[in-house]
């Protein structure tokens, strides 16, 4: 049992890294109101921009290059959740539509990208990866360290990191408090002098940012290399993970965590003794059905800010 | 285009060569049209109710396999295999729309986040049901002949393309939702509650009994795009990587149609043409399908905010005759 604890469990933290930070992203923006389908194209966009970079700097930056990697795909994707701001907040476009446009042009902008600069469907593996490394110190406890402290990934670590700052920004700080108000009470935070329109563009562009972030961490550590189902689904996961951590940055984290727990199993249950006879279908599935059963509020009470969705339009009641 | 560096003038020859090209290339492209005028049928019908359904890929998914399975597994005379082998990918397809409907009726739960999990667990469910109808294989048998859509004739018409009578299908449900919502007591229920739920409520309609049936109905048409791919251009179904696109595209569609039944087929016409023409780009001039994706993206977008800055127009001008 405990062998197979050491296997799965480092699994399960690679695989839920990039679903952390995207749903951290989309804490962020659904808190100041505005709807975030988008993930998944800012994901794609965001991925493909980490192994782009990765492959051609490769020999300026050394082992650098994946670091330099996130940050420029975090840049890129920030700049490409600019289009989601505009549209849905500045034209106050359906923010549902606009985010499914975001989604099939992340992936049709990078594919056709891909095409012309490789001239084939996916690009070549990238050779420097995000490293993984042992906790020093942690990794000598007992059992928990093996399974945790050895051989993680520094994205994984800089993961949890994030989710903690997030919590701090959004709960203990001004800005986290407007932001806050933005998405439940737009008017009444415009009346006390609050720039709604300006904190919920940084609010999307954060969302962008950390997407970016996730996608890039996905590429260079699970695929290395981007192809057309490089990401594929993981944005609507960590959606998901969002909703089911009931729009918390501390729950989205353990929704993550969860959810990355739930492909761990699906990928290696074949060769676990306990659950080699549950067909893996029931592993994939499982953080959908899930998501649903939360929102139904089975699981407890889920709730979404209120001006979640609607466009603020100043002086309407 | 030009940003990219690729020649546009030939780019766009290729993509009308791609589609007019011959009358192979034509069959090809009404082949397209078909299963794309479902889906934005699809869309537009659930928009009309005032519902956004995303969930139409996994209902066309879960259609396509309820076709195929039933093309597959029975052995039936044509009269009664092929309605058998539609009637099942609407049901499945509406089926698979009815979950959402129902979370949404009773507990007020969104259709949107509902009907994109729904996607995914269409993509699974399916794929492991083909795992296991194929004994570990990664596609189902082809279907019975009396179960196709096939036909010699449109066949040879065309050259030899896929074309099959799914196009009449297609044309036939176009038929099927205006009669539903323009001339039938529902189709009004309908629409009023898409206009205003309370006022809707308010005048004694069930709202939740409407929001129901319309993401069945909605789910029904998907269904059945699925049952075009899989009774006329594969004849089979395939375990899938990931999403046809087709469902996605619809939303497209119905945006572009401004959700009326005619609005769709002008939807269907103009994206399913540039789909299967893009295929064309690459060959004779070098560029990506994926041009055609990104001008659909676009679409989409502009569609969504041109919307808004319609009515600010609209706006203004009434701010100044007020002055």
């Amino acid at each position: 049992m405990l062998d197979v604890l050491y296997f799965i469990i480092p699994i399960t933290i690679a695989s839920a890294a990039p679903l952390i930070f995207t749903a951290i992203g989309g804490v962020f923006s659904e808190r100041s109101g505005v709807i975030n389908i988008g993930l998944e194209g800012l994901m794609i966009m965001g991925a493909f921009i980490g192994i782009l970079f990765n492959l051609f700097f490769a020999d300026t930056f050394g082992a650098w290059t994946p670091w330099i990697a996130l940050l420029v795909a975090m840049l890129v994707s920030a700049l490409f959740a600019t289009l989601h701001a505009v549209a849905s907040i500045s034209f106050r476009a359906d923010q549902v539509v606009s985010g499914v446009a975001i989604n099939m042009l992340g992936l049709a902008i990078a594919l056709f990208s891909v095409k012309m600069i490789f001239g084939k469907g996916q690009t070549d593996f990238i050779q420097q990866k995000i490293p993984r490394f042992n906790v020093p110190f942690l990794e000598d406890i007992p059992i928990i360290g093996p399974m945790f402290f050895k051989l993680v990934y520094g994205s994984s670590i800089m993961a949890i990191v994030v989710a903690f700052i997030a919590w701090f920004v959004i709960y203990k700080t001004p800005f986290g408090l407007r932001l806050r108000s933005v998405g439940e009470h737009p008017m009444a935070a415009d009346t006390m002098g609050i720039k709604v329109t300006k904190i919920r563009y940084i609010a999307v562009l954060i969302s962008g940012g950390l997407a970016g972030i996730g996608g890039a961490v996905y590429s260079q550590t699970i695929t290395n290399d981007f192809g057309h189902a490089t990401i594929n689904g993981q944005g609507f996961m960590a959606l998901a993970a969002m909703i089911f951590g009931k729009w918390h940055p501390l729950g989205a984290l353990g929704a993550a965590l969860f959810f990355g727990f739930a492909q761990a199993l699906a990928i290696s249950s074949s060769s676990i003794k306990l659950l080699a006879d549950i067909p893996s279908v029931y592993f994939h599935i499982f953080p959908y059905v899930l998501t649903i059963l939360a929102l139904a509020g089975f699981l407890g009470k889920a709730k979404a800010p209120k001006a979640l969705g609607k466009p603020y339009v100043k002086g309407n009641r | 285009m030009l940003i990219s560096d690729y020649n546009p003038i030939t780019g766009y020859i290729a993509l009308w060569n791609g589609i007019f090209g011959d009358s192979y290339a034509i069959g090809e492209t009404i082949r397209q049209i078909s299963p794309y005028i479902l889906a934005g049928l699809a869309v537009a019908f659930a928009f009309r109710t005032g519902l956004f359904n995303i969930g139409v890929e996994g209902q066309l998914i879960v259609g396509w396999f309820a076709a195929a399975y039933v093309g597959m597994a029975f052995d039936l005379p044509k009269i009664i295999h092929l309605p058998f082998a539609l009637i099942a990918a609407a049901a499945a397809g509406a089926l698979w729309g009815l979950v959402p409907g129902i979370l949404k009726a009773t507990l007020k739960v969104h259709e949107v986040i509902v009907t994109i999990m729904m996607n995914y667990i269409a993509l699974h469910v399916v794929n492991a049901l083909i795992k296991t109808l194929s004994g570990g294989g990664f596609k189902l048998e082809r279907i019975h002949q009396s179960a196709s859509l096939r036909s010699e004739f449109l066949s040879n018409l065309t050259d030899y393309s896929t074309l099959h009578y799914g196009i009449f299908v297609a044309l036939a449900m176009v038929v099927v939702m205006w009669f539903i919502l323009e001339k039938t007591k529902t189709g009004f229920e309908l629409k009023s509650v898409g206009y205003n739920d309370n006022a809707a409520r308010y005048a004694g309609m069930s709202a939740n009994k409407n929001i129901v049936l319309a993401m069945v109905i909605s789910g029904a048409f998907a269904g059945l795009g699925g049952a075009m791919e899989a009774l006329g251009t594969f004849g089979n179904m395939s375990s899938m990587g990931g999403f046809t696109g087709i469902g996605f595209d619809g939303i497209a569609v119905a945006l572009l149609g401004a959700n009326t039944p005619l609005g769709v087929i002008f939807g269907a016409t103009l994206f399913g043409s540039l789909k299967y023409g893009a295929n064309n780009m690459p060959n004779e001039a070098g560029i990506p399908v994926e041009i055609v994706s990104i001008i659909i993206a676009l679409v989409i977008f502009f569609v969504a905010c041109g919307y808004i800055i319609r009515v600010g127009l609209i706006r203004l001008r009434n701010k100044k005759e007020e002055k």
